[in-house]
């Protein structure tokens, strides 16, 4: 009994030396060179496998990273300049800042300004409504309600709001990895410009309809009439196809725009005291008044000069 | 003749054909027509006519804006009053040419009696332009222009003119009912048809669920004595009607994963496409007017109709004049409760491949809450494309487009068998719809890429 148990402990051990053996010459001769900065660089990265750099995940990204000739086009939206710094002084890069970036919903279609046309009882999927048909309300731009973005975000930032039938996103949460954006088959969900203390103005609209047609289908729609463009005196403000875009890094965030939107499409968040509509319109008021002066006086005083021949 | 059908899966839902019994009746003018710019599968039409032009019905209004595309004729007479976009009934914005009505003039040299022509023209390119010219598109749901189905590639050779009388959609009777009524013109059709195809047999199936239409066709076809036409019954199946399904059972062919059914030596056409050669070919008859069903499962028979409609009539003139959406209707399809698009809009107008308006009850419509897959294998039972729904579904949602791929996704017809017959309500199609989108793009691009490559080196040798 004694023996076979001994002879079983021999041959076994004999057996996993020859085989370690084996193994370890193996391992030394078939050896894949890695660099070691992938792990060092890995090990900074939030590791939320989120997928908003454009790799598969962390250690992609990784990869990516350490082969690349700079890191101006790599950047780890989740983790941010806080995590890029880290990464830029393990691979001694340096690293241009970025403005952190948050999920906005473009559209303010509640069930009060864009009533239903009609009633969706397919498939709760926004990307399957969207195949379908235009939508079940009259605007054919706008946001479909069935939260394909809530189901995209790996963060819990967005839910759903029952009263409004939109989407709504937690600031606090939102890494900006662009996730629900893509999921949209509409594109109402743009990566903007977070601003300066939360601050920043946006129109939240994407409705390319006419303005009647705009206006008919949804009353806080984008009518395209242009008065932001002309208010805007920074020209962050361009028209394009009958909807308004702000760009966020000319914007100072004077509010004007907002004031004067006839339909309120246009959305300030993040600003410590509530718009006075009012006064604003009184200043550009004034501000246009004096400008036509000017241009009066300055028309007025232009003959002066020729009427004195020049010596 | 012992009934056949396809081979591979299908369903078998209630054909609850409640119109069957409803003669064709003629809808009288609206006061204005809006005229779809995409009417048949493939490019839209460019408008040829400016605001305020007087147009008499028949007249060519747009012209083919590409290869595979096709004319467009105005319905009725009167004035172009604009040319604008549209909903149509998806809800989407198509280029509409409308029309206000003034009498009913119709161009030249249109036969509109009742005379039947049963001398066949012997030239074959002239008989296809003359389809071409009156804008025939095949009006078994696809759409797809007739003139170029019609003219196979050199080197394909056509065996065998399937003519589609299946109408497996449950509900839908408008084939049926020309069956009935115009099998004559149907049967002339046919003949010009298997001329253009170079004498090739024809053979017409027609579902077991339609005897009359069966004995009606038999019976014109004794009458006229054209060569190697057969009717063919075929046992009542879901989508027998599909094109691939159609000449599995008549001809107990498959046509292989990508292919064309040319490439099997079968040409499919419906019955109302051989009607609308007819009416091209023999009488110069532009393809302007169609026959729709009007009925549902919440309509009263005696409210149910088979109308002869003018292309562009907007579907709310038509569901007003047939007596007025029912209440209880909770859902308005047009096409078949199968295949059928819901009805989002319902002043949108009817096109060329308009084939009904379904009023639907809850009861009919109402989807189930999904529950997990089981993995009982019933879509695959049912898919007769012999794809593995549950499969696709699961590949769809890991993102593998290679596995959805080498798995046929972009072979899915549609059909909605899968959906169907799940016990578990999982929204199958909607998913698989999806993923055929993305392969086929997916299958373009790559396509695109070749030619590219191969012109890239063609430019460079010749440098």
């Amino acid at each position: 009994m004694s023996t076979t148990i001994i002879w079983t402990i021999v041959i076994l051990s004999a057996l996993g030396l020859v085989l370690a053996l084996v193994l370890f010459f193996i391992a030394k001769k078939f050896k894949v060179e890695e660099d070691p900065r992938i792990d060092e660089v890995e090990k900074v990265m939030p590791g939320a496998n989120c997928g908003g750099c454009g790799f598969a995940g962390c250690r992609a990204f990784a990869d990516a990273a350490v082969k690349a000739p700079n890191l101006d086009n790599n950047f780890c939206p989740v983790g941010g300049n806080e995590v890029m710094k880290k990464v830029g002084a393990i691979l001694g890069y340096e690293i241009k800042e970025k403005a952190p970036m948050v999920a906005v919903v473009r559209c303010n279609g509640t069930c009060t300004n864009r009533p239903k046309t009609n009633v969706y009882d397919g498939f709760q999927s926004c990307k399957v409504k969207a195949a379908l048909y235009s939508g079940d309300t009259g605007c054919s731009y706008g946001c479909l309600g069935c939260g394909d973005c809530v189901a995209a975000c790996k963060f819990g930032a967005i839910t759903m709001n029952p009263e409004t039938g939109l989407p709504v996103v937690d600031e606090e949460k939102c890494t900006a990895c662009g996730a629900c954006a893509k999921a949209c088959p509409k594109h109402v969900i743009e990566l903007r410009n977070k601003g300066p203390r939360s601050m920043r103005v946006f129109v939240s609209c994407i409705n390319h309809d006419k303005g009647p047609v705009a206006k008919k289908a949804c009353a806080a729609a984008c009518i395209g009439c242009g008065i932001c463009v002309k208010t805007c005196t920074k020209g962050a403000i361009v028209l394009d196809n009958n909807v308004a875009y702000i760009d966020s890094e000319k914007c100072k965030l004077c509010r004007e725009c907002e004031a004067m939107c006839p339909t309120g499409a246009i959305h300030g968040v993040g600003f410590p005291k509530e718009l006075d509509k009012e006064a604003v319109k009184a200043r550009i008021q004034e501000r246009n008044r004096k400008a036509k002066e000017a241009a009066a006086a300055a028309a007025a005083a232009a003959p002066a000069p020729s009427a004195e021949p020049v010596k | 003749m012992a009934k056949t059908t396809f081979r591979i899966g299908g369903v078998h839902p209630d054909d609850a054909k409640l119109s069957r019994g409803c003669a064709i009746e003629v809808l009288p003018l609206p006061q204005v027509v809006y005229i779809s710019m995409a009417q048949h599968l493939g490019a839209p039409a460019k408008p040829i006519v400016a605001v305020g032009d007087k147009v008499k019905a028949g007249q060519v209004i747009a012209e083919p804006g590409g290869f595979i595309s096709a004319y467009v004729h105005s319905s009725v007479s009167g004035t172009v009053k604009s040319i604008a976009p549209r909903k149509d009934l998806a809800g989407n914005y198509m280029t509409h040419i409308e029309i206000a009505v003034e009498g009913d003039e119709w161009m030249e040299g249109i036969d509109l009696s009742d005379t039947l022509v049963t001398e066949l023209p012997d030239d074959r390119a002239a008989i296809l332009e003359k389809i071409k010219a009156c804008g025939v598109v095949g009006l078994g749901g696809a759409t797809f222009p007739a003139h170029v189905k019609l003219n196979p590639a050199p080197g394909s050779k056509a065996e065998c003119l399937i003519l589609n009388g299946a109408e497996c959609e449950p509900y839908l009777t408008s084939d049926f009912r020309i069956m009935l009524e115009r099998s004559k013109e149907i049967v002339i059709g046919a003949a010009i048809m298997q001329k253009v195809l170079g004498d090739c047999r024809c053979v017409i199936g027609i579902e077991e669920n339609k005897p009359e239409a069966i004995e009606s066709m038999s019976k014109a076809l004794s009458e006229l004595k054209y060569p190697n036409i057969q009717i063919l019954p075929l046992k009542k199946k879901y989508p027998q009607g599909g094109e691939k399904q159609l000449i599995d059972a008549v001809m107990k062919r498959q046509v292989k994963s990508g292919g064309l059914p040319i490439s099997v030596g079968a040409v499919v056409q419906n019955v109302a496409t051989s009607l609308a050669v007819y009416e091209a070919v023999q009488k110069n008859k532009p393809l302007v007017t169609n026959t729709m069903t009007i009925t549902g499962d919440c309509l009263p028979v005696e409210k149910q109709h088979n109308y002869l409609f003018r292309i562009g009539m907007p579907l709310s003139y038509i569901a007003e004049y047939a007596g007025g959406v029912p209440e209880s209707a909770a859902k308005l399809i047009s096409g078949g409760p199968m295949m059928g698009k819901a009805i989002a809009n319902l002043d949108a107008c009817t096109v060329k491949g308009s084939s009904s308006i379904l009023y639907l009850s809850e009861a009919a419509t109402k989807r189930n809450p999904s529950s997990n897959c089981i993995r009982c294998g019933k879509c695959a039972d049912a898919c007769p494309m012999g794809l593995e729904p549950f499969l696709l579904n699961r590949l769809y949602k890991a993102g593998d487009t290679d596995g959805l791929e080498a798995n046929a996704v972009q072979d899915c017809i549609e059909c909605g068998c899968c959906l169907y017959s799940c016990p578990a309500n999982i929204a199958l199609l909607d998913n698989i719809r999806l993923a055929k989108g993305q392969v086929m793009g997916i299958i373009r691009a790559r396509a695109a890429a070749a030619k590219a490559a191969v012109e890239a080196a063609k430019s460079n040798t010749a440098k």
